[in-house]
């Protein structure tokens, strides 16, 4: 055994610029399958990590539209929601949110720093939970909380993009607007929301607030964030928490299985560059058995000369199955080095983390391997067929 | 002759060998050969280009099957053997030494004779050894680790010769061994030849030339493919 390993690699190393020639192919072809592979692995990573943050955590409870009268929902959410949604496992920060009808009030900055007109601006209600449960991060100031909340107090906080409108940039100088004819003091500036951008453009006070002013019968939908990886679980158990009696009448927004997300986006990827690694390998297969075969009409002599030293055919087929096999390997081992170096360095260029199968870095030597194994066989089975007499005759 | 008959074991016995090419035409290659090597003995077969000498070489090392006939290999039957094991017979009881060498270009001149005994399971810590004492006995132990392209004709006859010998087979078949040499490296081969069969060797050497054929202690010549002495 070990001698027809070392037969087959002297006859591999007996000629190395074939041999690297050789290989090229399948170079080629497994560094593509590596490189699409785990660049697409890599990039699906990012774009997961992205929904991670973004969207993966969010649940968004609301009433059914549908059922109730004149397009009014058929149920309201009640104003413990909160409190009810906090005990589930799984949640980290949950809050209610509502846009309130505020007729044809205007919101207008006291100074009349802005322009002294009234801007047409969303006035919207949350609780004091909702900061954490949108992530929300302020530029200045500070969010409004339970205390203002119970108090009614009539104070506000402004979206980043209403505060622009309303010439409204510091709350050290406890600023005021308008909405209509009531004055509000303005606490805190928002920098930043996710899932709401509904939240930029408005102007938001504490629910108990907007109930005295606006008479807001009820939250219009409560903001979950969830752990990461209990988004499902919580949008199957929050419309239950919330109205037991009664859950289908609430609708749930969850994110897709992240599973999913991150299938979907890799199989598109990759379908291409896939299909393209395996033109590649098949050319390489191709060129693999055409070097062989080659190779094995150049050395008819020392096939004759191994048969008449007492070689079987067998033998002649084996080393000649070897030859090849190593071709490939090493190709293989090659294309993956290249792949995987294609793959972080394109990761290094985009500021990505790397993300690579091991199966694939270890697996794929072992592609070339077989390729090389399915190139060699007919080649090898010629060479053992050639008669010692026919081999021996040349000069 | 009368050596051959008087020991025991001849190291070939060919009764009767026909070796036919279906045609068409048909060709009558050999045509009912009677032949017995004796243990120890130096034959030479002569004959012109085309008269069945290349053929009886073949048959003679199992590189080929004879169409009929008896052929025993150190009392062995080989008719009726499988191809694996003529393969193994071959490897263990035949050495050869081609008109043109045929030495692997890529492998040093030690790899080169240790290779003969690769496929008939000499364990690999012997067989460098081995081919050491070989190349030695052929006079060539300052060029083991030489590639064979730097080696003159002589010198590459010799490896070969060396080659054939370090696996002990019981036969050495030399097919124009000095056909690519000069005189004078002709010579040299054909003292070491002499120098094997005074140590006991069975030689059987094929040659046209009269001069290789008259140094051989018992000579045959072959003519459209029978025998005649």
């Amino acid at each position: 055994m070990r001698d027809l390993l070392d037969e087959a690699l002297a006859g591999v190393a007996a000629r190395p610029t074939r041999l690297i020639l050789t290989t090229l192919g399948t170079v080629l072809g497994v560094a593509a399958l590596v490189g699409t592979v785990g660049l697409g692995q890599t990039a699906a990573g990012q774009i997961t990590q992205r929904f991670d943050l973004a969207a993966a955590t969010r649940v968004v409870v609301q009433p059914d539209d549908k059922g109730g009268q004149e397009g009014e929902a058929a149920t309201q959410l009640p104003w413990d929601a909160p409190d009810r949604i906090k005990r589930l496992n799984g949640v980290e920060a949950v809050g209610t949110v509502s846009s309130l009808e505020i007729g044809d009030d205007l919101v207008e900055n006291v100074t009349g720093l802005d322009g002294g007109e009234g801007k047409a601006l969303q006035v919207m209600a949350g609780s004091s939970g909702l900061w954490d449960a949108v992530r929300a991060v302020l530029k200045t100031g500070r969010f409004f909380d339970d205390g203002h909340d119970q108090r009614a107090d009539k104070v506000v906080v402004l979206g980043k993009h209403a505060a622009e409108r309303l010439g409204i940039n510091r709350v050290d100088s406890q600023p005021a607007v308008f909405i209509g004819d009531e004055a509000y003091t303005v606490i805190g500036i928002l920098d930043s929301v996710t899932g709401r951008a509904d939240l930029n453009d408005a102007v938001i006070m504490p629910n108990g607030t907007a109930k005295q002013a606006y008479k807001l019968e009820s939250p219009d939908a409560v903001e979950i964030r969830t752990a990461v990886g209990a988004a499902q679980l919580i949008a199957e158990q929050a419309p239950i928490a919330i109205e037991p009696n009664n859950p289908s009448t609430l609708t749930v927004d969850a994110p897709p299985k992240q599973g999913a997300v991150r299938k979907g986006v890799e199989s598109d990827l990759n379908a291409l560059f896939l299909l393209l690694g395996a033109v590649a390998l098949l050319v390489g297969g191709l060129g693999i058995a055409n070097v062989t075969l080659l190779s094995v009409l150049e050395r008819i002599s020392e096939i004759g000369l191994r048969r008449a030293l007492g070689a079987a055919r067998r033998h002649i087929a084996v080393q000649f199955l070897v030859e090849s096999v190593i071709v490939g390997f090493l190709g293989g081992l090659l294309g993956t080095a290249v792949g995987v170096i294609l793959t972080v360095g394109v990761s290094w260029v985009r500021d990505w983390t790397p993300i690579l199968d091991n199966r694939l870095a270890f697996g794929s030597p072992l592609l070339g391997a077989f390729i090389g194994l399915v190139a060699g066989t007919y080649p090898a089975w010629k060479a053992s067929a050639i008669q010692p007499i026919t081999a021996l005759r040349g000069t | 002759m009368s050596t051959a008959v008087a020991l025991p074991a001849p190291v070939v016995e060919m009764i009767g060998v026909r070796r036919f090419f279906p045609g068409p035409p048909e060709v009558q290659a050999i045509n009912g050969i009677d032949l017995i090597i004796g243990q120890g003995e130096y034959l030479s077969i002569v004959g012109p280009s085309g008269s069945g000498k290349s053929t009886l070489l073949h048959l003679l090392g199992l590189l080929d099957n004879p169409t009929g006939g008896v052929y025993r290999l150190d009392g062995v039957d080989t008719m009726s053997l499988r191809e694996r094991r003529r393969a193994v017979l071959r490897g263990e009881r035949i050495g050869f030494v081609f008109q043109s060498f045929h030495l692997l270009d890529h492998r040093t001149v030690l790899e080169n004779v240790a290779l003969s005994m690769v496929y008939v399971g000499v364990p690999r810590r012997q067989r460098m050894a081995r081919a050491r004492v070989a190349l030695d006995r052929v006079g060539l132990s300052h060029r083991m680790e030489f590639a064979p392209t730097t080696l003159s004709g002589g010198e590459r006859q010799r490896v070969a010769i060396a080659r054939a010998l370090v696996a002990e087979p019981s036969l050495l078949l030399a097919d124009e061994p000095t056909g690519n040499l000069d005189s004078a490296n002709a010579e040299a081969i054909l003292q070491v030849f002499d120098e094997l069969h005074s140590e006991g060797m069975t030689l059987a050497v094929i040659t046209h030339d009269d001069n290789v054929s008259r140094r051989a202690q018992r000579q045959v010549r072959i003519v459209d493919g029978t025998l005649k002495w």
